[in-house]
């Protein structure tokens, strides 16, 4: 039962009718339902479990309280198995021919994960035919479980799965690769299954009249990756086609663009204004502090003995009301915590409950609505850091909670009126990059009603994708990219600077202005965002001869062959992988590279299926839909042979051709290939952005790529607001996935765009120029260069609108003259000082 | 994750470990702290680039201002975790309680106990 009585158990189903302009379709998937496969022994041997299972079994919310047991006796297991690929990749057994794309990944993290939680060793087996850790920085996570934290990694099918009744642990048969049958037992197995369209998918899709593919994913065209084959209707997430997070939010803000496209006029018409009364100035008023006690239910009442807190606070200075509730954050609380602040005439306010990350806002807000500022709110987390942690002492947690209660009341009666300034936004955009990303970004933004400066750097339209000739699905690159070009240069909003180079930047979030040269001529462009598309281009290799031998290429080389001269004359082809990824220089996968010895494979066969191709490959990673071209590239008879990093092939020139050498991992044995053509699956990399960083000051991985502000949360973000990501100048990528990420960062700075407002945030530092001696410490060591000295007003100035709020500078400051707001040092001293006058 | 760590320790928020003040660690051992540690984003992966390496030059420094007046400079630690690490965070506030204990109770803290009541 729910305690707060969130829920009404007996609400019954009610139909609405809505009137929209756009719909989008993100009803994402289920696991598959491994039961059917009974060679797994899935629903018959308790310690068989789904991966799903499996992170219930982790979880602190979990039925073991996030203990690592196992079902059948609730012992911790010593040896635990994954195996990969059940329900995916597999068109004999469950149909789903496809990768889901995620498993591996997930596999993987349960590993780590499980490895935290045992009390003693635990060995983990990851049974896999392919790893398939091809997101940004996904390679660096796998190679940390492999190699630093001793999670195996096993290349074999599995054959069955059998129950030691004594025991219940479980007996695994499987073939290796070279084609041994071996036995290995285990405490526990976990099935990684698959991501699959539910039922209730496939009837909505019926009732909208949406096209569904094979396995029920939504058709969309690779040029359109948010767009079904209704007009109005959009989609995202795995519905569209299995992916992980990242891409399943980044799709999700791409699908926003598309909808919100059709909607410009519509754009804040139903939208509903907060009410704010005036600010009511307590400046010069004695603090006045109520406290708030929460029982969180039993979380915190159950554990801390929440009356006598409550009576202790009563007995603090300045505290004037004190009251204890069951849930401090539910709606009627809010209003009671109102009509008290308004009552006992409060100037300051105390919750004493749980985390001020999950809800300092939505209390800052209560006492807004009452013309309270904002920053006279103090939080003790008498929750997350004390009952929770502590629920088997009670009374030393009552103890704590009264602690953390005196330092919160100490410390909000420190605290200051604070305002956020308010500045107006610029409502121009600048991309920068004119490939496919960043004219997606551009007409995404110009049909929202934006006015675009698109920069690129050479002196045509349309970066790398000039080079690339068709889609592994078969579409026309040229053809888009001509397309693309020409919609762009119609858009009467977008505004395309060729030959531009950045010569200068200033300005904040809103407020931007940037010096742009062509030429000779220097121009300044003010926008109120920013769209990073630098993207990327192939390696150029060191290995294998490429730069000696006309024999070797790289794929895209291969593309141009095949597309002017078609497969005649060429015998015989060997492709390597991983050239310029995956190694030493570079850890990440570069995700294309893979698709593209598949696409140019099948190529080779359809024009000339005499030719022999081999593809020399360290896993195969055809991720999501693809997987049906890598198995359509296996039945036209290309040939796939697995290495092994520390054996790679070697490749000699001869007068009959290349001569390379590979050891076959299911024959066994040494293997001489004799090619017309050794074509290297050549990695990507990032465009040199040296300079542009060097005056724009973004953060840039190692790799020379840009770092995104959350990984999952916030894909297209960059860290600084206003700004904002797309295509490969974020990592190696597809067309469509370039698309849907251009579209993405179109939709996000729209959110920013369509805002004729913005607040800064109030947590900045303030120098008191009176006293400042203008040693210029603080100028030295601010990360972000904010801090500056004003030669005419002979003063140190710090800009509101670009300081980040780290307080370094007040730390470093050898004469205390400069404070960070809310935390100023009386502000954490008061702190320090209430909790050891209790006499710890 | 609801783990279990020991009930002495107290959190004080700060934005970054860049804003912690080596005056603010002096204060807690003068005002009778038994110890004092500065838990930090892990090394080089600073949401403010650098805090936190500000913030272990600064431990150490109080380390040795505590030496100089006869204290175990010990007494105050720097930790570094990510975010997502919390039973590395556990196992730190455990760690740190226990070598606490090895050293004993802060001989400051009859004095301080003093002052702070009067």
């Amino acid at each position: 039962m729910c305690v707060a009585k969130a829920i009404c158990y007996d609400d019954v189903e009610r139909e609405s009718t809505l009137t929209v302009g756009s719909i989008i379709l993100a009803s994402g998937s289920q696991g598959y339902d491994p039961s059917k496969l009974d060679f797994l022994g899935y629903g018959k041997y308790p310690n068989v479990v789904t991966s799903e299972e499996f992170e219930r079994i982790l979880s602190a919310s979990g039925p073991y309280r996030g203990h690592l047991c196992r079902p059948l006796d609730r012992e911790e297991p010593k040896k635990i198995a994954w195996l990969q690929c059940v329900g995916s990749r597999d068109t004999n057994k469950c149909g789903n021919g496809y990768c889901s794309s995620v498993c591996c990944m997930y596999a993987i993290k349960e590993a780590m994960i499980a490895k935290e939680h045992v009390h003693g060793e635990l060995d983990c087996v990851v049974f896999n035919m392919d790893i398939r850790s091809f997101g940004k920085d996904y390679e660096k996570y796998y190679l940390r479980a492999k190699d630093k934290d001793g999670v195996r990694f096993v290349k074999a099918r599995i054959h069955t799965i059998t129950e030691i009744p004594e025991t219940g642990d479980l007996s695994v048969r499987f073939v290796n690769e070279a084609g041994e049958i071996l036995e290995e037992i285990f405490n526990m197995v976990v099935l990684s299954v698959g991501l699959q369209i539910p039922e209730s998918s496939k009837v909505l899709a019926k009732q909208l009249g949406i096209e569904l593919n094979k396995y029920n994913f939504v058709t969309t065209d690779p040029f359109a990756p948010v767009i079904t084959s209704r007009p109005g209707v959009y989609t995202c997430g795995v519905f569209q086609g299995p992916k992980d997070i990242p891409s399943s939010v980044t799709e999700a803000s791409a699908a926003a663009c598309m909808a919100g496209g059709d909607l410009v006029d519509a754009r804040g018409t139903e939208t509903k204004a907060i009410e704010i009364p005036d600010q009511q100035d307590v400046a010069e008023q004695t603090p006045r502090i109520g406290v708030f006690v929460c029982n969180c239910g039993i979380n915190i009442g159950g554990v801390v003995n929440v009356p006598k807190v409550t009576e202790y606070a009563g007995t603090l200075p300045n505290v004037v009301f004190t009251d204890h509730n069951l849930f401090t954050c539910s709606q009627d609380t809010q209003d009671k915590i109102k009509e008290m602040i308004i009552e006992h005439k409060l100037n300051r306010v105390v919750v004493a409950s749980c985390s001020p990350k999950t809800h300092e806002q939505m209390f800052m807000e209560t006492l807004e609505a009452c013309g309270l500022n904002r920053y006279l709110f103090e939080m003790a987390n008498i929750r997350n850091q004390n009952s929770w942690i502590h629920s088997k002492s009670p009374e030393l947690a009552t103890q704590k909670a009264k602690d953390l209660v005196r330092m919160a009341v100490a410390r909000s009666a420190t605290l200051k009126q604070l305002n956020e300034k308010v500045i107006s936004v610029n409502k121009q955009a600048l991309v920068i990059g004119g490939g496919i990303a960043g004219m997606n970004a551009a007409l995404g933004l110009g049909r929202q009603g934006f006015k675009v400066f698109l920069l690129e750097k050479e002196s045509e339209l349309g970066g790398f994708s000039l080079k690339l000739h068709h889609t592994i699905e078969g579409k026309d690159v040229k053809a888009y990219v001509k397309e693309l070009i020409e919609q762009v240069r119609a858009n009467a909003n977008i505004e395309v600077i060729i030959n531009a180079r950045i010569t200068d930047f200033a300005g904040y979030k809103g407020n931007f202005t940037t010096e742009v040269a062509t030429g000779d001529q220097k121009q300044k462009l003010d926008h109120g965002i920013i769209i990073i598309a630098t993207g990327a281009k192939e390696y150029i290799p060191i290995e294998y001869s490429y730069n000696e031998d006309p024999r070797v290429v790289t794929q895209v080389q291969l593309g141009d062959i095949l597309e002017e001269k078609g497969a005649a004359g060429l015998d015989s082809v060997v492709m390597i992988q991983c050239v310029g990824s995956r190694n030493k220089e570079n850890e990440n996968c570069s995700r294309i590279c893979c698709q593209n010895a598949v696409k140019n494979g099948i190529a080779i066969k359809k024009l000339n299926p005499d030719t022999n191709v081999y593809v020399l490959y360290r896993d195969i990673r055809t991720y999501g839909l693809m997987e049906d071209y890598y198995t359509e590239a296996r039945n036209l008879g290309v040939i796939f042979i697995r290495f092994e990093e520390d054996n790679p092939p070697q490749v000699e020139p001869s007068s009959e051709g290349m001569i390379v050498k590979v050891k076959d991992h299911i024959l066994q044995k040494n293997l001489e290939i004799r090619a017309d053509l050794v074509t290297l699956s050549a990695g990507m990399v990032a465009e040199d952005t040296t300079e542009l960083c060097g005056i724009m000051k973004f953060n840039r991985n190692p790799e020379g790529f840009f770092i995104e502000a959350h990984v999952k949360l916030r894909p297209v973000d960059m860290p600084g607001e206003g700004i904002f990501l797309c295509g490969t100048a974020h990592g190696p990528k597809l067309i469509t996935e370039a698309i849907a990420q251009a579209q993405a960062a179109a939709s996000r700075a729209t959110t920013f765009l369509s805002k004729s407002h913005i607040k800064l945030s109030a947590i900045t530092a303030q120098v008191d120029t009176e006293h400042c001696v203008k040693c210029l410490t603080c100028v030295r060591s601010c990360p972000f260069e904010v801090p500056v000295f004003n030669t005419e007003k002979q003063v140190i100035e710090i800009d509101d609108a670009i300081c980040h709020g780290c307080g370094v500078c007040a730390s470093v400051c050898p004469r205390q003259t400069i404070q960070l707001n809310f935390y100023e040092d009386n502000q954490i001293t008061s702190k320090i000082d209430a909790l050891l006058a209790g006499g710890m | 994750m609801r783990l279990d760590y020991p009930v002495n320790v107290k959190i004080i928020r700060v934005p970054c470990t860049g804003k912690v003040d080596v005056m603010h660690l002096m204060r807690t051992i003068q005002m009778g702290a038994d110890g004092a540690y500065v838990v930090g984003c892990l090394e080089g992966s600073c949401h403010y680039k650098q805090g936190n390496l500000r913030a272990r030059e600064r431990v150490m420094h109080v380390q040795k201002l505590l030496e100089e007046v006869g204290l175990e400079g010990d007494r105050v630690r720097m930790y570094n975790l990510s975010s997502g690490e919390g039973p590395t965070f556990a196992a730190y506030a455990k760690e740190m309680t226990e070598h606490i204990k090895k050293l004993g109770p802060n001989p400051l803290k009859k004095w301080s106990t003093a002052t702070n009541k009067e």
